[in-house]
């Protein structure tokens, strides 16, 4: 382990900005696609539910 | 199952078979990408020392190089599921490529982001028109391309066809794009400094990138698996098996 | 009989075309209004302008050529002919090559043409002028060509027009980077042979498999 301290973690000598700001944007695009899957997934059964119910 | 005969693949080639398989498969990739990614994290913020001229800017390269090949990795996979549709016209082949095009052009823009948050501090401009962050941003151009042109078109086969031949067409330009963007960019001698030069990176660093590669290479089946799931219930609910599934939830 | 049909498609959309002047007029226009805004964004002195010219005009003539893209196919495709072609004994990227011959003679020489004259309002050098139009001559073809493939697959898509250009300017990249890069060579004494020898490496593929892939993407359109 090379930080003294959280805070030291955090700023990245100074560099603190870009890095997060990478990792944040790269970490927040994954959960977005991923949460954007799995909604359009729920979405699609519960409107092929839909449509099966209508038949019956 | 014997996986050197045709028959094994032909089997999977179909919706409903390839629904089950992708279903099996997808949560091992996402729980082995989480694995790949954490231990990648750990090494690259953890255990790798600063960079000698780049401080602990460098760090982004763990996110920046990755997403960069996987932009590369899933275009050429895009490219190959293109043609394999056009010659065995089946129909899962488009519903795979339109499947793996918002994670590549995902990625193709995470690698401009993170380039740009790279280039910032190191050469003082958000921008540099070197070559391979040229290439980056006709890449994602490209990526655009394909989903704007299967996005309009309604019937869902003709979309498939029209673009699979656009992605073919786009991946062979690539290299013939990348050449000549290498070309103009020496040739204006702009940035003699290059995002892609970095000084012998230490084992841990390599370690670091490669398994973060290969997280989201993991990652990306995961989601393109998951996805494609839902185009198949979508494309084939008239059929029988996917009436069955609907009633079982219902 | 194959070259017959050729010609006589030629003939019959450079005919319809000149019969309705007034489209390929507007998109050459274009090109020239193009080419006047830069200077007046820009600025009037001559050394910047020297400097953007070859870039400009490029860009310039890139992007009159896309307007004209659309009409490729789109007429055709209207009122029927572009089925017949399709089913008619005669090869259909045959068809397709005579019909870019057409267009780009009706959109893309014109370009050819007026780009010395524009260049002069750049102040480029009379070496520098006669590399333009040598480029432009090798590299309006290949946007016919390549852009065919765009035009095909766009037909009768909700928003078309855009809809083609972000497909087709990507791949005119090349084309962009050694035209103009051939009239900077020249400007800056270094030799020009290079770059048109590419243009013309990147020219002979593009005449053989552009029809091709056109004629293929055609296909997905009219089924």
């Amino acid at each position: 382990m090379m930080w003294e301290s959280w805070s030291q973690f955090w700023d990245m000598g100074g560099y603190g900005l870009y890095v997060w700001g990478s990792m944040g944007v790269t970490a927040a695009c994954m959960a977005i696609e991923v949460w954007q899957a799995r909604s359009a997934h729920h979405q699609h059964l519960a409107q092929l539910r839909e449509e099966h119910e209508g038949h019956l | 199952m014997n996986m050197f005969r045709a028959s094994f693949w032909l089997h999977y080639a179909g919706p409903q078979a390839f629904y089950g398989l992708a279903g099996r498969v997808w949560p091992w990739c996402a729980a082995l990408a989480a694995v790949l990614g954490v231990w990648g994290l750990w090494l690259g913020f953890m255990v790798a020392p600063a960079d000698a001229q780049q401080g602990e800017g460098y760090r982004i390269i763990f996110v920046h190089v990755p997403a960069s090949w996987m932009s590369m990795v899933i275009y050429m996979a895009m490219a190959f599921w293109s043609v394999l549709g056009l010659t065995f016209n089946t129909r899962l082949s488009g519903m795979m490529t339109r499947a793996l095009a918002p994670t590549g052009a995902m990625f193709a823009f995470l690698s401009l982001w993170t380039g740009a948050l790279w280039g910032k501090p190191m050469w003082g401009t958000w921008w540099v028109w070197d070559a391979r962050l040229t290439s980056e941003l006709i890449l994602f151009f490209l990526y655009l391309g394909y989903i704007a042109l299967t996005s309009a078109i309604d019937d869902q086969r003709r979309g498939d066809r029209a673009g699979a031949l656009i992605a073919i067409v786009g991946a062979i330009n690539v290299p013939i794009i990348y050449f000549s963007v290498k070309w103009w960019n020496t040739l204006h001698q702009g940035a003699s400094v290059s995002l892609t030069k970095s000084p012998t990176m230490a084992q841990v660093m390599l370690w670091g990138m490669l398994l973060m590669a290969m997280c989201f290479w993991l990652y990306t089946i995961a989601l393109v698996l998951y996805r494609v799931r839902t185009t198949i219930l979508q494309r084939e609910s008239h059929t029988a098996w996917v009436q069955a599934i609907v009633q079982e939830i219902a | 009989m194959m070259w017959q049909a050729y010609w006589a498609v030629v003939r019959r959309d450079v005919l319809l075309a000149w019969r309705r002047k007034s489209e390929g007029l507007s998109a050459v226009f274009f090109f020239v209004v193009v080419a006047a805004l830069f200077p007046l964004g820009i600025g009037p002195e001559l050394t910047v302008l020297r400097n953007i010219a070859p870039g400009v005009l490029w860009v310039g003539a890139l992007l009159s050529s896309m307007l004209a893209l659309q009409r490729l196919f789109e007429a055709d495709f209207g009122d029927g002919t572009l089925e017949q072609m399709a089913l008619s004994p005669i090869a259909m990227p045959l068809l397709v090559g005579a019909k870019m011959l057409a267009h780009w003679l009706v959109s893309g020489l014109p370009l050819v043409l007026l780009a010395p004259v524009l260049g002069l309002q750049f102040d480029l050098s009379g070496d520098a002028l006669v590399t333009l139009t040598f480029a432009l001559l090798l590299g309006t073809p290949i946007l016919s060509l390549v852009g065919g493939v765009g035009a095909a697959l766009t037909l009768g898509v909700r928003g078309g027009g855009v809809l083609l250009s972000l497909l087709v300017l990507p791949l005119f990249v090349p084309v962009l980077v050694f035209g103009a890069g051939a009239v900077e060579a020249q400007v800056s004494g270094l030799g020009v042979q290079a770059h048109l020898s590419i243009l013309m490496a990147m020219l002979l593929p593009a005449l053989f498999f552009g029809p091709l892939a056109s004629a293929f993407a055609l296909r997905i359109a009219l089924e």
